[in-house]
């Protein structure tokens, strides 16, 4: 795909999205409401119509061939790019959903080591130290500092003697 | 001399060891708070607040006063350091600091932000101590039209500063201000726009969720892409001589810092403005007053020195209201507030006769934490810059990692940790497409204020939107917000012009 389809297909699916938020605002009051004035919905409805004027306003310029980006032949994203864009998205989802399963800390330390060792080709001197360090610190500094309890989901018996430690 | 004395007795009291040994805490733990991206001041001030019931009312101002003028100058570190802004503060920081990482000139953008922002907020305390009364008396005139006219002054500032694509521009103002009206709608309490009726989206969307998902996820995405994922290696140099030859190149930029230290200081005094849009007015002045205004974004050092040195000195004039007034100038300042109270004291004119020791205390303690937090910031420059040093592949993780819990803590909420890595990716593919993706974070962040604003105007006189124009002072307001946008579409419209007619005059011969 090129940066110039790139850009017809953002300014569409942007186009879209802010059809969708005028509709979505339109739940509420859009006009003015006798009383109260403006109503609730009127202020992301006519925001959301600037967004869609807007997007307009880019793919007429992609017509015209106006701006670098709708006159660029190049790749939008080379194979490299993708298998890096890829890889890291898609590890941090999976880091994302493994938190609401083994818990905050042990999703961290998984991310980390995949990351380290595969993506960045670390030793294991590097990999896991850091690895292990940096979710023990995480605990420490947002637990026993700040008391803010992260998602432990299934881990959470394995914490229990350290809350009586830190409480 | 009145004054005079008090602020002497004002320093004696912030001199107690007691009181020192907090104020200096409190700046240590403010810069590394406010290094950590996606804590600011506000998180580091609501978190620690429980914490100072431990000692007087006295200690526990001086303590929070202390973290947020150390949060203050710690946002420069990460916007330089990561690319990735703090707090909102310091957005405009990232423009030029990061591309002066990037050059190997960490040490130079740190200097110029330590020096900016203790200019800013010496200047400020000054300006606090002597011009408090009429100041404010000044600001209280504002109603919601100026504040509504002053926001869109903040938004035409970006679209006159920016010099991206307009259509591009005004996209990301709306679309952060709609991301902004996500939630409860304040005045009627219905839910809007809750997607899919997922219940994360009734809390609203925090600024922090777009911040951390644009300059964390997005950023680390961007860089990736650029270094292969390679191991880079920062050319980031540090030494005495490096830090003075950082004060030298600083020089041509002392007007500008001296300027924005009075529009900072005048901005943070509004309630309903801030650090926030003192940083990016400050940048965009800076830029209008510089010979070369085209290298700003590319790494210039007055375009960190500029919002730095704002946003210290409008943390200083977000004080005044509150102490004075009992309004609080921006939401540290309303938690410091709330701190008041529950330590039995009423903010407002009453404070300064009734507990003048606490309120010349708290001034004689900022005079004193911003000698002591430039000291420490520009100590610790080896330290920061050492991040720089390391390879790649370590810092991006350990990035995703402090953006994922750092994320997480203010709402507590896993949905908003989703929504950052939703709104990082697509931040990252419309800034491979040159949408700005800086004026999102802004209107998320004033979006509920603006909408406040005008709905409150509208309302009290029902639905004449001519009012904005007949207060004198919103309009004034107005007509600068209109100069800014029609000024760049003219110069535009001018480059065009002359292009074509060289284009033309080239064919003929």
């Amino acid at each position: 795909m090129t940066v110039r389809t790139a850009e017809l297909l953002m300014a569409i699916i942007m186009g879209v999205f802010s059809v969708y938020l005028m509709w979505k605002s339109a739940e509420l009051e859009i006009g003015w409401v006798p009383g109260e004035g403006p109503g609730g919905g009127a202020w992301p409805f006519w925001l959301s119509a600037g967004m869609l004027i807007c997007c307009v306003a880019t793919l007429i310029r992609w017509f015209a061939r106006v701006t670098p980006q709708s006159r660029s032949t190049e790749l939008f994203m080379d194979g490299k790019t993708w298998q890096i864009f890829a890889i890291t998205t898609g590890s941090l989802a999976v880091a994302l959903g493994l938190v609401h399963v083994i818990g905050m800390y042990f999703a961290l330390l998984a991310f980390l080591l995949f990351y380290l060792r595969v993506v960045g080709s670390h030793s294991w001197k590097v990999t896991l130290p850091l690895s292990v360090i940096l979710p023990i610190t995480t605990f420490f500094f947002f637990e026993g500092l700040l008391k803010i309890i992260l998602p432990k989901g299934y881990s959470e018996p394995l914490f229990i003697p350290l809350y009586r430690f830190i409480y | 001399m009145e004054v005079l004395e008090l602020l002497l007795a004002g320093f004696a009291e912030a001199a107690t060891p007691q009181n020192l040994f907090m104020m200096a805490i409190g700046c240590i733990i403010g810069l590394f708070v406010g290094a950590m991206p996606g804590l600011g001041s506000v998180n580091g001030v609501a978190i620690l607040l429980p914490v100072t019931f431990l000692v007087p009312p006295n200690a526990a101002i001086i303590f929070l006063a202390a973290v947020y003028y150390g949060a203050m100058y710690g946002g420069a570190i990460s916007s330089v350091m990561l690319g990735i802004p703090g707090a909102s503060t310091a957005v405009a920081t990232v423009f030029d600091g990061r591309p002066l990482a990037m050059k190997g000139q960490a040490d130079y953008a740190l200097v110029a932000a330590a020096t900016g922002s203790f200019i800013g907020g010496t200047i400020s305390v000054i300006l606090f101590t002597l011009f408090a009364p009429p100041l404010a008396e000044f600001a209280l005139k504002f109603g919601p039209a100026e504040e509504f006219a002053l926001m869109m002054l903040a938004f035409a500032t970006f679209v006159g500063l920016g010099g991206d694509d307009i259509p591009k521009t005004l996209f990301s103002i709306c679309i952060g201000l709609v991301l902004a009206a996500v939630g409860l709608d304040e005045i009627s309490g219905q839910p809007r726009l809750i997607f899919f009726d997922l219940t994360g989206f009734y809390h609203g969307i925090n600024f922090l969720v777009l911040a951390i998902g644009i300059y964390g996820i997005g950023e680390m995405l961007w860089t990736l892409e650029i270094t292969r994922g390679e191991v880079q290696v920062s050319h980031a140099a540090f030494g005495v001589k490096r830090i003075i030859d950082a004060f030298k190149k600083l020089k041509g930029s002392v007007v500008t810092i001296v300027s924005c230290s009075f529009l900072g200081y005048f901005v943070g005094i509004l309630p309903a403005a801030g650090a926030t849009p003192a940083s990016l007015m400050a940048y965009g002045m800076a830029k209008s007053l510089s010979n070369e205004p085209e290298e700003f974004g590319k790494g210039r050092l007055s375009g960190v020195a500029a919002p730095e040195t704002a946003n210290n000195a409008a943390s200083t004039g977000s004080m005044l209201p509150m102490l004075t007034l009992g309004i609080p100038g921006s939401p540290t300042t309303a938690i410091l507030l709330g701190g008041m109270i529950i330590w039995g004291l009423r903010p407002g004119p009453l404070l300064f006769e009734n507990h003048p020791d606490f309120v010349w205390g708290l001034i004689g303690s900022l005079y004193l934490a911003n000698l002591f937090t430039v000291i420490i910031n520009i100590a610790f420059i080896p330290v920061f810059v050492a991040v720089l040093r390391l390879p790649f592949t370590i810092l991006a993780p350990i990035i995703f990692v402090l953006c994922i819990v750092g994320g997480y803590a203010p709402t507590q909420d896993m949905h908003d940790v989703w929504l950052i890595l939703l709104f990082g990716v697509v931040g990252y593919l419309m800034r491979k497409l040159d949408y700005p993706v800086a004026p999102a974070v802004l209107a998320i962040v004033l979006g509920p204020l603006a909408e406040r604003a005008l709905r409150q105007t509208l309302v009290a006189e029902r639905g004449d939107v001519m009012v904005f124009i007949e207060r004198p002072l919103s309009a004034i307001f107005l007509v600068l917000a209109v100069i800014l946008t029609v000024v760049p579409i003219v110069k535009m419209a001018k480059i065009k012009a002359r292009r074509r007619r060289e284009a033309e005059a080239s064919n003929d011969s």
